[in-house]
C-alpha cells in the first residue's frame, strides 16, 4: 500500500518535472526568437536615422522618396507584426524587456556606421543587457 | 545641462503609457484568428498608446539629456512585470527579477556612457 502511494508521488513529481522542463524550453525558444527580432528593430532604427539625416527641409515628395526612411518605417512595421505574433503565446513580462536588445545593437552599429564612441561604461552596459536577457532565457527550474 | 524633474515625469509617463500599449497588443494578439483580425480595436489601441508614449517622450527630451532620459523608458519593463501579473496571471519569478535587474543596469550604463 505504502509503495503504491510512493509510486503515485513519484509519478506526480516526474510529471511536474517534465512540465517544468517543457516550460523552460518554451521560454528559451521565446527569448531566442524575440532576440533575433530585435535585429530587425535595430535595422529599422538605423535606417530611420540615415533617412532623417538626409532631410533638409519638409517636402512631402522628398520624404516619400527617401528610401532609407521608408525602408526603416516598413521594417519597423514588420517588427511590430513579429512582436504581436510573439505576444500571442509568449509572456508579456518576458518579451517586453528583451526589446531593449535593439538599443544595444543600435549602440554597437553606431560605433561602426556613425563612428560614435564606445567607452568602458557603454561596454559594461552592453554586456549587462545581454547577460540579463540570457538570464531570462536560462534553462533552470523556477522557484 | 541639468535634466529638470518635469522632463523626467514626462518620460516616466511615457514609459507607463508605452507599457500599457504592450498590454493592449497582447490582448489583441490573443484575438488573432485571421489577417483581418489584425484590425481589431485592441491592437489599434496598442499602436495608438505607443504613438502617444512617443509624443510624451519627445516632449520630455526637449529640455533634458537623452543620456539620462532614454534609460528611464526601460522602467516600462517593471510596469509590464506588474501588468503581466495583474492582467495575464504571469508568474513573477526571481529569474525575471534578476534578468530585469541586469537589463536595467545595462541600459542605464549605456545611457550614462553616451553623455
Amino acid at each position: 500500500m505504502s509503495s503504491q502511494v510512493s509510486n503515485i508521488e513519484l509519478d506526480t513529481t516526474r510529471a511536474i518535472a517534465v512540465q517544468e522542463r517543457q516550460e523552460a524550453a518554451t521560454r528559451r525558444r521565446t527569448v531566442i526568437m524575440v532576440s533575433c527580432c530585435t535585429l530587425v528593430c535595430a535595422a529599422a532604427q538605423i535606417l530611420m536615422k540615415i533617412g532623417t539625416s538626409r532631410i533638409t527641409h519638409l517636402d512631402p515628395v522628398a520624404l516619400a522618396t527617401n528610401v532609407p526612411l521608408m525602408a526603416g518605417y516598413a521594417l519597423y512595421g514588420v517588427f511590430c507584426l513579429m512582436m504581436i505574433l510573439a505576444l500571442r503565446h509568449g509572456e508579456l513580462s518576458l518579451i517586453y524587456p528583451i526589446i531593449s536588445l535593439a538599443y544595444i545593437w543600435v549602440t554597437v552599429c553606431s560605433y561602426f556606421l556613425f563612428h560614435e564612441t564606445l567607452n568602458p561604461l557603454k561596454l559594461i552596459g552592453i554586456l549587462s543587457v545581454i547577460f540579463g536577457v540570457a538570464m531570462l532565457g536560462r534553462h533552470k527550474a523556477e522557484q | 545641462m541639468i535634466t529638470p524633474v518635469s522632463s523626467m515625469l514626462l518620460v516616466l509617463l511615457a514609459s507607463v503609457i508605452g507599457s500599457l500599449g504592450a498590454v493592449f497588443l497582447k490582448l489583441g494578439a490573443a484575438h488573432l484568428k485571421s489577417v483581418w483580425s489584425l484590425l481589431n480595436w485592441r491592437l489599434g489601441a496598442g499602436v495608438w498608446l505607443y504613438l502617444g508614449s512617443s509624443i510624451f517622450y519627445g516632449w520630455g527630451i526637449k529640455n533634458g539629456q537623452i543620456s539620462v532620459l532614454y534609460p528611464m523608458v526601460s522602467l516600462g519593463y517593471i510596469w509590464t512585470l506588474g501588468w503581466g501579473r495583474l492582467i495575464f496571471n504571469e508568474r513573477v519569478t526571481s529569474q525575471k527579477f534578476i534578468g530585469l535587474g541586469f537589463i536595467l543596469l545595462g541600459v542605464v550604463c549605456v545611457g550614462l556612457g553616451s553623455k
